[in-house]
């Protein structure tokens, strides 16, 4: 497959024609205020991935997404995937400028790469078969690759990917507690001013953002809010504008749904998709490495019930791990363990455990208390008692998977933007790593499994990772090494009087909000 | 008196490193973990390289002989959670609770004094009666749901304060008119952490107060002619004090730590919610600056009040 995209005219054109052209021209001003529950370790993506949500906003990668993950220009203005997918070819935006002032050349992107493909967590992996990244002249890059991987591309936005300026690094340098990691100087519509840690952030607009028309509000303010009912009281009075991945509880959705200055947008998140709320059984565990058991637990869970009562209906039911947002991915049988509270109790009978069986449900966070007091109650039908046991994150990681020991793991799994990065990692063997948050916890290992992991992900064929990766979401339901619950439902909440802040799959969170502008 | 106090600081200081530097290790998890965790998930290269680039992975000892060469040329280290040198961080956030725990403390204190004499005074009548139950009610209530009520009468529905924080963000001011910012934000979150203060010394000044007036000494200045007012303050108050000081000298302590729910509700960017922060994400070095910072705090003020305590009564500096 060659392609080849056209900068100007062509590749601008969808994105900007979702906004009324009037508004471009009238300019804007103005401040916005967006609102966060928690405040990120540091404010820039590079190599930290717990802090994406504000580093688009100062520091841009190369491309940026339509709502169906079509690539468009950012940093970079055309480029070209070798048929063969082992030769990706850049020409780089002309003109463009750091916040400081120095101009942005290939050598930034080079360095930004490399560097993110030894230090970056996941794109250690997702770059792992790049061999050579080149700059032959100051605007083209070329990346040469032992393999394909056919989500490459898809990883080169602006949070996944940040282009950080080479030239504030020095050669010893290191990336993970550099300066620029809590005062980002980027390429971004908006330069950074101010973190007064505790209360708020500060930016402003860049006067010399490469695209002239943008950015079209002088100040983008953050405020940390942690009380969630002082979150929705915000909102209410119209003191924040903006929060993105229902920043609310969602038993308040609705009287804000109702108030006529507040939109809920649940488009823009397509490039990193709601996470997966899913149970996880430890394998290692004598009575859950019984599929029986396994099986008893899969019939005795509602998941329809669990969306309408915990999540007020806000939430989409998937017997997946792979979200019905991944639409292509997303394998939308089905549990062949259908609600059958006498089949649970049959098997758990047949298993040897003929009154009942007593398990931990280790979770964290009080959204997570809430799914936990569902299953309990749910599960006890089928003769299943559950413990719930709450901690804190560092305390949950140590034990998950550094100790290993506990029965069930409530999680919540972000899919991201493959299956590959997001999914994969659940189920492929070679994943379970002792003391890795988030690896294959479950110790589930199955050779059919990783081959057709390993498969999908070298393959430039679409068609062939799409069914590679059904098979492996049939093989896992029948499996059961996990409970793939409901993904709650994430909007972005807005104040009528901004717009433009969900132009594309990234939307506000992971997206710059280069075309965030004040209604006139 | 002030140079003993001064002198058993040190001791007590070094005393809440080690304990605090070994309880804290004793945590599940560490820093890495509550980061790869928020992250929602790391490789294990990365993990490696941030535990070697954190010191994380030195042995206990090591790791406590480097924090407290560090503290001695007062370098608290460097904080994974907040990417900056811990002193920084912390020197962010202490005014404002400093700020914060003040104005309640001064509040609790003014208030809950004249609530107290007024209650003393006309105990067992209606107004004693009337104050008891506000005062009843303010002792029970806990100061989240205060907090809570507070915002959604006064900001969300009266709209005479802001919804929350310290000051309005990014309006640049200068002058009285920042001074006065500052002030409005500070009247909701102060009272409501004062509240349950408030109702304690009440209670405490109306008991010490009934227990004053039927001593010996105040009969005979009655018999002697002197203005009850007079009687009231300088002889009944005055003496009813100790043991309220005494005791707003331990809460001092408890406001600082305790002021971590009222920052949450109003979204005050103090040192109650860095703590809880800096728990979550296991960030230890921030904790112990925390406490060695606090506990410094606290003894100062203590030697503050014990002074005063001995300005009150002449007895106690002999």
């Amino acid at each position: 497959m060659k392609r080849r995209d056209l900068l100007a005219g062509l590749a601008g054109l969808p994105l900007t024609a979702l906004l009324p052209r009037i508004a471009l021209a009238a300019g804007g001003g103005g401040t916005v205020t967006a609102v966060a529950a928690t405040e990120t370790p540091v404010l820039l993506a590079f190599v930290n991935t717990s802090s994406t949500i504000w580093s688009a906003k100062t520091t841009e990668g190369l491309l940026e997404f339509d709502h169906d993950l079509t690539p468009r220009p950012l940093l970079a203005a055309e480029w070209d995937v070798a048929e063969d997918g082992l030769t990706y070819t850049f020409r780089l935006r002309q003109g463009v400028k750091w916040h400081d002032g120095n101009d942005f050349t290939a050598d930034d992107v080079t360095f930004s790469l490399e560097t993110m493909k030894r230090l970056h967590p996941r794109n250690r992996s997702t770059f792992a078969h790049i061999t050579a990244f080149e700059a032959p002249d100051p605007h083209t890059v070329i990346l040469r690759l032992e393999k394909p991987t056919p989500f490459l591309l898809t990883a080169l936005s602006s949070g996944e990917s940040p282009i950080v300026p080479k030239h504030l690094y020095a050669e010893d340098a290191d990336p993970l507690t550099h300066p620029n990691n809590t005062a980002p100087i980027g390429t971004g519509p908006y330069v950074f001013k101010e973190w007064v840690r505790g209360s708020h952030l500060i930016f402003d607009r860049n006067p010399n953002y490469w695209d002239a028309d943008l950015p079209r509000v002088d100040r983008l303010v953050v405020r940390f809010i942690t009380d969630a009912a002082a979150r929705t009281i915000a909102f209410e009075t119209g003191d924040v504008d903006i929060g993105v991945r229902t920043p609310v509880p969602f038993r308040d959705l609705e009287g804000l749904e109702d108030l006529e200055h507040i939109v809920l947008e649940p488009q823009g998140y397509t490039y990193s998709p709601p996470n997966i709320t899913i149970v996880e059984a430890n394998l290692r565990d004598p009575i859950l490495s019984d599929l029986r058991v396994r099986q008893a637990i899969a019939h005795s869970i509602d998941r329809e019930a669990l969306a309408k009562i915990v999540f007020y209906g806000r939430a989409t039911p998937s017997a997946s791990a792979v979200v019905p947002y991944h639409k292509d991915f997303h394998l939308a049988d089905p549990s062949p363990y259908a609600l059958d509270l006498g089949a649970a109790k049959a098997l758990l009978a047949e298993a040897g455990h003929p009154d009942g069986v007593t398990l931990t449900l280790d979770y964290t966070s009080e959204d997570q208390r809430l799914v936990g007091e569902f299953l309990r109650a749910s599960l006890s039908r089928a003769g299943i008692a559950l413990e719930l046991r709450g901690q804190d994150m560092g305390t949950l990681i140590a034990r998950i998977y550094g100790d290993q020991a506990y029965q069930l793991h409530l999680a919540s799994i972000s899919n991201l933007f493959d299956p590959q990065v997001g999914v994969q990692r659940l189920y492929w063997s070679k994943n379970i790593i002792k003391g890795v948050a988030f690896s294959n916890g479950t110790g589930y290992q199955n050779p059919e499994v990783d081959a057709l992991l390993e498969a999908a992900a070298t393959s430039t064929d679409r068609a062939a990772r799409i069914e590679a990766w059904h098979e492996v979401q049939r093989i896992v339901a029948r499996d059961v090494p996990n409970f793939p619950l409901v993904a709650p439902t994430w909007l972005t909440i807005a104040n009528t009087r901004i717009e433009g802040h969900t132009s594309g799959a990234e939307g506000a969170y992971d997206g710059s909000l280069r075309r965030l502008a004040v209604r006139a | 008196m002030i140079r003993r106090a001064a002198l058993h600081a040190i001791p007590t200081m070094v005393g809440v490193v080690i304990v605090s530097f070994l309880m804290l290790h004793l945590m599940p998890g560490d820093a890495v973990d509550a980061l790869a965790g928020i992250s929602g998930g790391a490789s294990a290269e990365t993990v490696a390289a941030m535990r070697s680039a954190y010191g994380l992975d030195d042995p206990l000892g090591v790791q406590l002989a480097r924090y407290a060469a560090g503290v001695f040329t007062l370098d608290f280290g460097h904080s994974i959670s907040y990417g900056a040198p811990v002193f920084d961080v912390i020197v962010d956030r202490l005014p404002a609770t400093l700020l914060l725990a003040a104005t309640a403390f001064t509040i609790a204190l003014v208030i809950g004094v004249a609530a107290g004499w007024a209650m003393a005074v006309f105990a067992d009548r209606w107004q004693d009666r009337t104050l008891s139950a506000g005062v009843l009610f303010l002792y029970s209530a806990p100061s989240f749901w205060v907090g809570l009520m507070a915002i959604v009468v006064f900001s969300a529905k009266l709209n005479l304060f802001p919804l929350g924080g310290a000051e309005t963000i990014g309006a640049d001011l200068t002058g009285w008119a920042l001074v006065a910012d500052r002030l409005h934000h500070l009247i909701l979150p102060a009272s409501a952490l004062a509240a349950f203060f408030v109702a304690i010394y009440a209670r405490l000044t109306r008991a010490a107060m009934l227990e004053v007036l039927h001593q010996d000494f105040i009969r005979t200045a009655r018999a002697k002619g002197l203005h009850p007012l007079r009687l009231q303050f300088r002889h009944g108050l005055r003496n009813a004090l100790i043991p309220v000081v005494t005791m707003a000298g331990l809460h001092f302590g408890n406001l600082v730590g305790g002021a971590v729910v009222v920052e949450t509700v109003f979204n005050w960017p103090g040192l109650g919610r860095l703590t809880m922060g800096a728990l979550a994400s296991r960030d230890i070095s921030v904790l112990l600056g925390i406490l060695l910072m606090t506990s410094v705090v606290v003894i100062a003020a203590n030697i503050l009040i014990d002074w005063l305590v001995a300005r009150l009564d002449p007895r106690v500096s002999a």
